[in-house]
């Protein structure tokens, strides 16, 4: 302001209209950006919002830990529940030793030849799979090949192949991120490169491995397309609050195939029964994810290097 | 214990193989039955699995159903997703894209069944009842649910690609006068084709690959959609909602296989592409 005022007039710092228009459009543009990335908070919110609302009438602990009845059109879900829980451990079992492996692999023992390029690829395309081929790949392989049957265990064993890639990349970025130099330090003291990884590198990235842990969790528990032909079942009588109700070469009900059935197949649901059922599903998924992003959030606020 | 780690590195080549070998495998015995040609399988829109007396297995339609929903996925999700991409990447302070990732995280972590279940109870009443739809589950809902499905995936994606770019170009262009948009727009976008179209490529293949939401939001026609608003049925969605049906080891369920391999074959080469793609930008 003071410079302008004392300065000749020829040397004052004027807006053209070409900066002006230049402005509008920067304003235009960020305006724009701005909502579109507004535009996916939205349905968020308002998706969760409206489903606690219509589910309101229904939800309680009861719900979840009661039988449903009169042909499920009333009660609870709770053998849906404890058939999703017994999925996601066993699936959890499978994949959490060989997707870690399979990481430490790739990231501390793969040099850049073309098998492991090979395997590269072929971690990016099993993430790709639609899950209905996981679902055919699942019946073919485990249900009938393997004479499985349809059981929890084929379902589990599907489901562990279908979220491999989940934790394959996870871990890899956990191992990613310890520095090299740590492991310089240990090779340097004459350690094998096995002893490496258990000393040094597997305990220095611990959390990172256990934050994909619990996203495979997440993505098992909400998927239904896989399990809907290997091993999950309409309805499955078991005793309300039972958590011992399943035996590996039984099927179960889960709560994703439960959803599917409620919404589709069976007539005359008590209304809030449906949205009910989507918000303790929903809800589940978000908290476990929830979790590992906090606890992503407090590992980045402490680490060391 | 070293061979064990090496075993399981070697796993995913092995599932990714036996994947495809134990979905071929139940399909391959239908190319030798005499009701089934190969050429029909892709061209024709005759679908009548269960028919007595006139059996067809074509599954254009399906085809069709698939690519016209996933198109139509895209033309929203596309421009949405690279504008909160770029949003996220450029013009917002740090504090704002961390909430903004988190977001984007959760929004990819919603199961596609209870997409779906959005999609026949939500998303239907409104178009019915503002869009002046016949039936509220149609090509349209099924594409919107899609579209938010793939959001998450292209956002994440190409806030890599935008932030792969080095800062040295940004300096270089605020040096020269560029505003934020001008810079974007001129020097951004044009070195970061390659990780965006990567995005793009990945969402199309998360949103072919789609089973749950499109089963239920699509609506159930076999044919040729001719509007936004004609139901339709995809290929991921035939295949969950006939395999319950069809006896094991006949035709109809050996087709519905096949429609695996196909599909398998699909994503395979879409992700592929998006791979070569990304790397192709590493090279550089």
């Amino acid at each position: 302001m003071l410079a302008n005022e004392y300065a000749p007039d020829d040397m004052r710092f004027t807006q053209t209209p070409f900066g002006r228009r230049r402005e509008l459009t920067e304003r235009i543009a960020k305006s724009i950006f701005f909502l579109m990335a507004v535009a996916m908070i939205i349905p968020l919110v308002a998706i969760v919002g409206y489903l606690v609302l219509r589910a309101w009438p229904s939800l309680s602990l009861e719900f979840v830990l009661d039988v449903p009845r009169k042909g499920m059109t009333q009660g609870g879900i709770w053998p849906a529940f404890v058939g999703t829980v017994y999925l996601v451990v066993i699936s959890l079992a499978v994949s959490a030793p060989i997707g870690v492996m399979a990481a430490v692999y790739l990231n501390e023992y793969a040099k850049d030849n073309w098998l492991n390029r090979t395997i590269n690829l072929a971690v990016i395309n099993l993430a790709g799979v639609p899950s209905i081929v996981h679902a055919l790949f699942g019946l073919g392989a485990f249900v009938y090949a393997a004479r499985f049957g349809y059981s929890i265990l084929s379902a589990s064993l599907t489901l562990a192949i279908m979220t491999l890639p989940v934790i394959i990349a996870s871990t890899r970025e956990a191992l990613a991120s310890v520095p090299m130099s740590f492991r310089e330090a240990c090779w340097n003291v004459g350690a094998t490169r096995w002893q490496t990884i258990r000393a040094i590198v597997l305990p220095n990235s611990i959390s990172g491995i256990l934050t994909g842990v619990i996203l495979q969790v997440s993505r098992a528990a909400g998927e239904t397309a896989p399990i809907m032909f290997t091993g999950a079942v309409f309805f499955k009588a078991i005793e309300r609050g039972n958590l011992f109700a399943y035996s590996l070469n039984e099927q179960c009900m889960a709560l994703s195939m439960h959803l599917y059935t409620l919404t589709t197949q069976v007539p005359n649901v008590e209304d809030s029964i449906p949205y009910a059922t989507a918000v303790v599903l929903l809800g589940s998924v978000l908290v476990v994810n929830a979790t590992a992003i906090a606890f992503r959030v407090w590992l980045r606020a402490r680490k060391k290097w | 214990m070293e061979w064990i780690i090496r075993l399981s590195g070697i796993s995913a080549i092995i599932f990714v193989l036996a994947i495809f070998v134990f979905v071929f495998r139940e399909a391959a015995p239908v190319l030798s039955n005499k009701e089934f040609s190969l050429v029909e399988f892709f061209t024709s829109i005759a679908w009548y699995p269960t028919s007595e007396e006139n059996v067809r297995y074509g599954t254009l339609a399906l085809i069709a159903g698939t690519f016209s929903v996933t198109a139509l996925a895209m033309a929203l999700a596309v421009p949405f997703g690279l504008g909160a991409a770029i949003y996220v990447s450029e013009f917002c302070g740090p504090k704002t894209r961390e909430t903004l990732k988190i977001v984007i995280e959760l929004l990819a972590a919603v199961p596609s069944v209870v997409w779906g279940f959005i999609g026949l109870t939500v998303m239907s009443r409104l178009l019915v009842n503002y869009g002046n739809a016949p039936v509220g589950v149609n090509m349209l809902n099924g594409g919107i649910i899609l579209a938010l499905m793939a959001v998450p995936i292209i956002v994440s994606i190409g806030e890599d690609a935008l932030k792969a770019v080095p800062d040295s170009f940004r300096e270089a262009g605020i040096a020269l006068g560029a505003s934020r948009w001008q810079l974007v727009y001129r020097v951004l976008l044009p070195a970061a084709r390659n990780g965006l179209l990567a995005a793009v490529l990945l969402g199309i293949g998360r949103a072919v690959g789609e089973t749950m939401a499109v089963l239920m939001a699509t609506g159930h026609a076999v044919q040729i959609p001719h509007g936004i608003l004609d139901p339709i049925r995809t290929l991921t969605a035939n295949v969950a909602a006939e395999l319950g049906e069809a006896p094991a080891g006949s035709a109809h369920y050996r087709v519905l296989f096949m429609t695996g391999v196909l599909l398998f074959t699909i994503t395979f080469v879409v992700n592929l592409t998006a791979d070569f793609v990304i790397r192709g930008v590493k090279r550089k």
